[in-house]
């Protein structure tokens, strides 16, 4: 009686989220990490894999048709890259669009670290060469620290 | 000087690559389909349930190709403009009724009025995918040939059509 009770209370979930019958665990999986790396056009910053849209639900439909086809996940990819752009996959492919994509955080990471690394060794030439307190005071404490030994 | 130069100059090098984006909507995906052949499709007329609307019967002319939906309130606000764009004859403006109850469409026109030469009913949205349909209202310019020439994403408003589907249209009369 519970049982029964547990599945119509919970049924309804699954069916609302993704009325999809998948053959195998195997299948199951393979759609979710295919979807979960193809974006919604309509809430751009989900996935197809967690989007409720309608046109999420027509796109998830069409990858499931197109694997049951027999396409492999790239051919899937090429297929909605066709129609609505590289803007679907959450990993662009690296071409010349999208080139400064790719290429800028590695660029301001370099930057940033030869900005960094140039002021820091400046600054202890400065220190080094006009301040002579800093050279002083460094002895001091070294002959302090070998009378305590 | 030289000192405040660089970190100046990056800050507004910044500032500006920064404010051009804000004047950019995340929403507008450019198509993809330009200058493509448009996708092959047959599908029902709404409005006679025995004919067909398909990618070769409309080829001969350019045309419009409308993506509405009677549950989208943006087509509600460009039917205006679709509407005088249909009657002042510079182009046929082919309605596709977008996942949409067909007696719900029927209402709608027969509210608002219908301008369309042509509608093909896409019940299931199937069709839509392949042109990269990801909301109503969008609008295709197709020419004779049946290529896509360009795409307008959200409402058509009387701006839009003077600035990029007039050129457009002069165009692909020009060339033909």
């Amino acid at each position: 009686m519970n049982k029964w009770f547990a599945a119509v209370l919970f049924s309804g979930c699954a069916w609302a989220i993704d009325p999809i019958d998948f053959a195998s665990p195997a299948e199951e999986a393979r759609f979710h990490d295919l979807a979960a790396e193809l974006r919604c056009l309509v809430c751009q910053n989900e996935s197809l894999a967690d989007s409720s849209a309608p046109l999420a639900q027509d796109l998830r439909r069409v990858v499931k048709a197109q694997m049951d086809q027999g396409k492999s996940n790239p051919e899937i990819k090429a297929y909605l890259t066709e129609r609505y752009g590289a803007f679907v996959l959450y990993r662009p492919p690296f071409d010349t669009t999208n080139a400064l994509l790719w290429l800028a955080p590695f660029a301001v990471l370099l930057l940033g670290g030869w900005l960094a690394f140039r002021a820091l060794s400046a600054h202890r030439q400065i220190d080094a060469a006009t301040d002579p307190d800093a050279a002083t005071l460094a002895a001091r404490l070294r002959a302090e620290r070998d009378q305590e030994l | 000087m030289g000192r405040l130069l660089l970190p100046l100059l990056a800050f507004f090098a910044l500032g500006v690559l920064l404010f051009n984006g804000l004047g950019k909507d995340p929403r507008i995906v450019p198509s993809v389909l330009i200058d493509k052949p448009a996708p092959a499709f047959d599908l029902p007329e709404l409005r006679a349930a025995d004919q067909r609307v398909s990618s070769e019967s409309l080829k001969g002319e350019p045309y419009l190709l409308n993506v509405w939906a009677s549950w989208c309130f943006a087509c509600r606000i460009e039917h205006p403009v679709i509407t005088d764009l249909a009657q002042s004859g510079l182009v046929r403006v082919v309605g596709f009724n977008y996942k949409d109850a067909p007696e719900d469409a029927k209402r709608w026109l027969a509210q608002f009025g219908d301008p369309y030469s042509d509608i093909a009913q896409d019940l299931d949205g199937r069709i839509a995918i392949e042109f990269g349909v990801y909301g109503a209202p969008e609008s295709f310019l197709i020419d004779g040939q049946g290529v896509i020439r360009h795409k307008i994403i959200g409402p058509l408003t009387p701006e839009i059509v003077e600035r990029e589907i007039k050129p457009k249209l002069a165009e692909l009369k020009g060339g033909a």
